[in-house]
This record gives C-alpha cells, structure tokens and sequence, in this order.
C-alpha cells in the first residue's frame, strides 16, 4: 500500500506557485502530526517530572530532572480503589485474560472460516451472516442477561467448590471474562479467515480429499502452514480489542482483585484521596498503553490490515 | 467458485465397511462450525430476545419475569420531551446526535483531507502514516486519561498559554456541562480520525491513473480532479468509513467514563452511559434494558442494510 507512488501529475502553474503549494502541503502534514502526537507527549513528559514541576511549570516543557519514581510508584504502589498495591497485579489480570482469549477465539475462527468457504452448504451464508452481525450489536443488549448468567455460574461453582473441593473456574471473574471475550469475538475471527480462505485455492483441499485426506489433516497440513498473515491479523486486532476493552471488564470484573487494566487505570485516576498524583496517573496511563503501542510498533502492516478487514469486507 | 466448493467428492467406494465413517467425515464440518453457531445463536440473540423481554417488565434491582408492558419505553418517551430541567435521557440523545453528527462529519473531512495531502508524493510518509493512525491503537481509557489532562483549565492547555503569554484565553469545556459533549468530540475524532485517513489513502491509491491523466489532459484543476472524479469514485469508502464510524459513536462509553467521569451531572452521557447507570447502579432495570434496546435498533437500521447488501454481493 505505501509503496505504490501515484503516477506523476504535471502540474499547470509555474515553479514558484508549485513550491509554495509543496511548502504548505508540508506544512499542514506536520500540523496535524503534532495534533496527534501532542496527548502522547504531555503523558510521556508529565509521567517523567515531580509533582513540584508540575504544578509549577509548564506543560509542555521536558522534565528538569527526569524521575523514574512515578513508574514505580504506579506498578508498585499506588491505590486502586482502597488496595494500594500499584497495578501491576491487575497487568497481570489483562495477561490472564487476554492471551487465552485470544488463542481460543482466533482458532475457532479459523476452523470456522475453513468450514464455511470449503465445506459449503446449504445456509452457510445465513450462518456466516448472523454471526457477523453478532460483531456489531452494542454489547448493552446483552449485558444484563449475560451478568445473569455469570451469576448463576458462580453459585454453582461455590456449590461445586463445596461438593467437589474446586470449581473448575465456575465464578472466577478472570475465566468468565475469557469466555465472553471468546463469545463475543469468533464473529470477528470468522470473518478474517473466511475473507482469507475465500481467495485460497480450493484445487488444492479438492485435490487432497481425492488423496484421501481427511477434513483436519487437510486443514492441518495445507490450510495452516498458508494461514501465517491472517493469524498474525487476527492476534493482534483480538490482542488490542480485548486488552483495550472497558464494558465487559467493568461489568463482570469491575471490583476487587481480578479487574483488567483499564478499569484499574480508570481507578487509579479517579481515585479521590489526598492530593491527585498527576504523574503517577500518567504514568499508569502509559503502562496500560505500552502494550498495545508496542505492537503496533512492530507490526503496525498487520494491525491496520485487521482494523481495515474489519472495515471493508470483501 | 463457490459451485465448485458445494460439489464434496465422494471417496469411498467401498459404501458398507466406510459408510459410517465417511458419514461422519461429511458432517463433520458442520460438527465444527456448531458450537460456535450455537454459542452466537443462544448468547447473541438469545440474550437480545431476552433484553427486550425484561425491557417490558417492571425489573427494578432483580429481573422480574412478569410482563407489564410497555411501561420503560413509555417513560423513556417521556423523558425525551423533558427539558426543563433537562432528564438524563433528554441529556443522553441530544448528546448521541451532537457527538455522533460532529464524530462522524469531522473524521469524514479529517480523514479524506489528510489522505489527499498524503497522496502528494510526500517525502516522510512513512513516518507520518503510523503517527497519524496509532491513537487507534491505544484504548479509549489511555484517550480520556490523556485528554482529560491535557484539556484541564488548571493545568493543560488554558495554564500553558496563560504562560506563554495570552492571558485572556479561557477553555474550560471539559468542565462546562453545555459544552463537555465537544470534548468528547475533540477526543473521539483524535483517536479514529487517522484510521479513516488510512482509509481513504488505500482508495485513493486504488484508483487508475489513466483516468487522472485523461482528465488533466483535457485540462482540469487539481480541485476539479478532485471534486469531479476522485471523490465520486471514492464513493464505496464513505460508505464503509461511514458505517465504521457511526457503528464506533453508537457503541462509546468508555471515552465518556475516562474523559468527563459523565461530565457535571451526567451531561456527557451517551445512551450507552445512561444505560450501564441505570442498570446497574440505578436499579431501574426495565428502564436500562428499554434503553439498550433503543440503540440496537439503531444499530440495526444502519449494519443490517449494509452486512445483506455486502454478504449479496459474495457469491461472484
């Protein structure tokens, strides 16, 4: 995509009018980089400066004497809530929760996407249809009956705990979080690899079935070993989304010690004690974007691919 | 294509030792596919269907299950026409139609903007590109917390210029109930703008470039390629970016929580904000699950149109 330079468009007006257009074209395009990069600036810088400099100084000035302490103060000790612990616990929580949902839905997706373009039948579409639509209801109508649900599940986990001596993860918010996540995000996972096996040979699975391969040797040996871009899409749009996502998280795990980082991050700003610790805020704000940025520093191709598969179908 | 898919061969000859073997061989793609079919059907729309059932009861803290009718949606339709002073739900709408009018046209404008600016042979692009696309990275808790920072009279921006100088300037938006709403603005097209950008930059960078040298050579003006035949043929990407974006405005909450903390008395609230409250921390759960209902209808008129006319298009 960026590699592909529009064909040369001569221009009618002389050389002085095109370089002051260059100049201005130019001039805009920065403007709208500091635009953009500005938020992330004032966070980096203040998470760096003491709260003396803060209040005292300006905004957009580097750090006199650059401080680490925030950080530490914000993974290590400042309060969420009435713990005062730092968030790290609750980085951990997001890890928890997001890698497993993660694996479980990009491979549902997977097979699903295979099913539904090489094994077609009769209302496939239909199936397919529904299920996208599932990707774009507003999480509001179903949240109550799903809190429901997540509720009876865990009296019955406390029962089987009796019972049995363990759950089996009946309760434990980190699980019921997996699970809704893995609920709520195979609609997006189908959709990736049912656009991407759509364009795959389908000679290739006629061919082995004729050799007798059976469904998942072919979906093993030939489908997988060609599905390396699309799981490296899929990864990181569910990685971001569900790393990044608030509702669920603050609906089924919005108090105590199993929260997810942003509603931690959304504590630790809003908590109302003392004097509010700017840095210390900014600096949270920071841990609980590295890593999402990170990936998006180093597979940023892969991340605007997903974002835009969400986007454009077809 | 697709003809060939639905034509399965058959590879066993041998019917009676293979029969049932090869029959579950046929079925068993659809043994795959059903657990994830059942898990959408029974907690996508199993869920909805039972969203609306409690939308028409009097559900208050508990769920009750006796239907007396449309009570929530009565008073949700009251409380539209409540002005003075102003219901929360009054509050909510108004606030969806500014944010998601403002979202939807600035990041439309922004996007197709810097995109065209992009297109120029612009030495750098590869470094602008990602900076203007990676708030979209970031979640929308991270947006608000640095927004709310960076948008706060006493110590962001007003302070900043205040010391550089221009003492008289005053922006207290973020703390203004009329005006909190365009904060949420300003954050929300901050974060998608660049996405749209992208975009439009990967139409535009469809587009044939014998058709652009046809019309220069009949003697059109940057301006007019642009309004006459780029834009129109770009056409299919408003669409989408437009779906994109009214999809991304319908469904914010988080930016509101993070940013506004809902704003003074609850004027940044968006119908997803003022259903979470009234749900769960207001106990008027019909009301809540009437209000949900609402903005799934919404989504409806918008995706469905949209999802059948993409998914009719497939079968090439």
């Amino acid at each position: 995509m960026s590699a592909v330079a529009t064909p040369a468009r001569p221009s009618s007006g002389g050389m002085n009018v095109k370089l002051v257009n260059r100049i201005v074209i130019y001039g805009l395009l920065a403007l709208f980089a500091l635009f953009y990069l500005m938020p992330l600036f004032v966070m980096l810088v203040t998470s760096f400066k003491t709260m003396d400099e803060i209040q005292n100084g300006n905004m957009l000035s580097l750090p006199k004497a650059p401080t680490f302490a925030p950080w530490l103060k914000a993974w290590g000790e400042t309060c969420v809530g009435l713990t005062c612990a730092g968030i790290k616990g609750y980085f951990w929580n997001s890890i928890k929760m997001v890698v497993p949902a993660v694996l479980i839905s990009t491979m549902l997706g997977a097979l699903n996407g295979y099913v539904l373009t090489k094994w077609r039948f009769r209302g496939a579409t239909l199936v397919f249809g529904l299920m996208l639509f599932a990707c774009f209801i507003p999480f509001q109508s179903v949240l109550l009956p799903m809190a429901t649900i997540l509720g009876s599940l865990g009296r019955f986990g406390v029962t089987l705990q009796n019972t049995f001596g363990t759950s089996f993860g009946l309760g434990n918010p980190t699980v019921n979080l997996v699970f809704v996540h893995v609920v709520y995000g195979i609609g997006f996972t189908t959709l990736f690899f049912r656009n991407y096996y759509e364009a795959f040979p389908t000679e290739l699975v006629k061919a082995a079935q004729v050799d007798g391969a059976s469904f998942f040797q072919i979906f093993r040996r030939i489908m997988l070993p060609n599905s390396m871009p699309i799981f490296v899409v899929t990864v990181i749009y569910q990685f971001t989304n569900i790393w990044n996502d608030f509702l669920f998280a603050s609906a089924y795990a919005g108090t105590g010690d199993a929260m997810p980082m942003t509603v931690a991050l959304n504590n630790v700003v809003n908590t109302s004690t003392g004097v509010v610790e700017y840095n210390v805020n900014m600096a949270a704000a920071m841990i609980a974007a590295l890593p999402t940025l990170l990936v998006y520093v180093l597979a940023g191709r892969y991340f605007v691919r997903g974002l835009m598969a969400g986007a454009v179908k077809g | 294509m697709s003809s060939v898919a639905t034509t399965q061969i058959k590879l066993t000859p041998e019917r009676s030792r293979a029969s049932v073997r090869s029959r579950l061989q046929d079925a068993l793609p659809k043994i795959v596919l059903a657990p994830s079919f059942a898990i959408t059907i029974v907690f996508v729309y199993g869920f909805i269907l039972w969203t609306i059932y409690l939308s028409f009861t009097n559900s208050k803290t508990f769920p009750s299950y006796a239907i007396t009718g449309g009570r929530a949606y009565q008073r949700l339709w009251r409380w539209t026409f409540d002005t003075d002073p102003p219901s929360s739900w009054y509050t909510s709408i108004t606030n969806m139609g500014i944010f998601g009018f403002l979202y939807i046209l600035i990041c439309l404008a922004l996007g197709l903007f810097l995109a065209i600016l992009l297109d120029q042979k612009i030495r750098g692009e590869g470094v602008l590109r990602p900076i203007y696309l990676y708030p979209m990275a970031l979640s929308f808790i991270v947006t608000g917390v640095a927004w709310k920072w960076f948008l706060d009279p006493g110590l962001g921006l007003e302070q900043t210029l205040h010391q550089w100088g221009w003492t008289s300037f005053h922006f207290d938006w973020i703390k203004n109930k009329d005006f909190v709403i365009y904060t949420v603005v300003i954050a929300g097209v901050w974060q998608a703008s660049g996405f749209i950008m992208a975009m439009f930059l990967a139409g535009l960078r469809g587009i044939d470039g014998e058709i652009m040298k046809a019309a220069q050579i009949d003697g059109a003006t940057t301006f007019q390629l642009y309004r006459r035949i780029v834009i129109p043929l770009l056409r299919p990407i408003f669409l989408s970016a437009f779906i994109v974006l009214a999809h991304l405005a319908i469904k914010s909450y988080d930016l509101v929580v993070a940013l506004t903390s809902g704003g003074p008395g609850g004027s940044a609230w968006l119908p997803s904000n003022f259903m979470y409250e009234y749900t769960f921390k207001r106990n008027e759960m019909a009301v809540g699950s009437a209000s949900a209902v609402i903005m799934l209808m919404t989504i409806v008129a918008i995706i469905v149109p949209y999802l059948y006319s993409e998914l009719r298009e497939k079968p090439r």
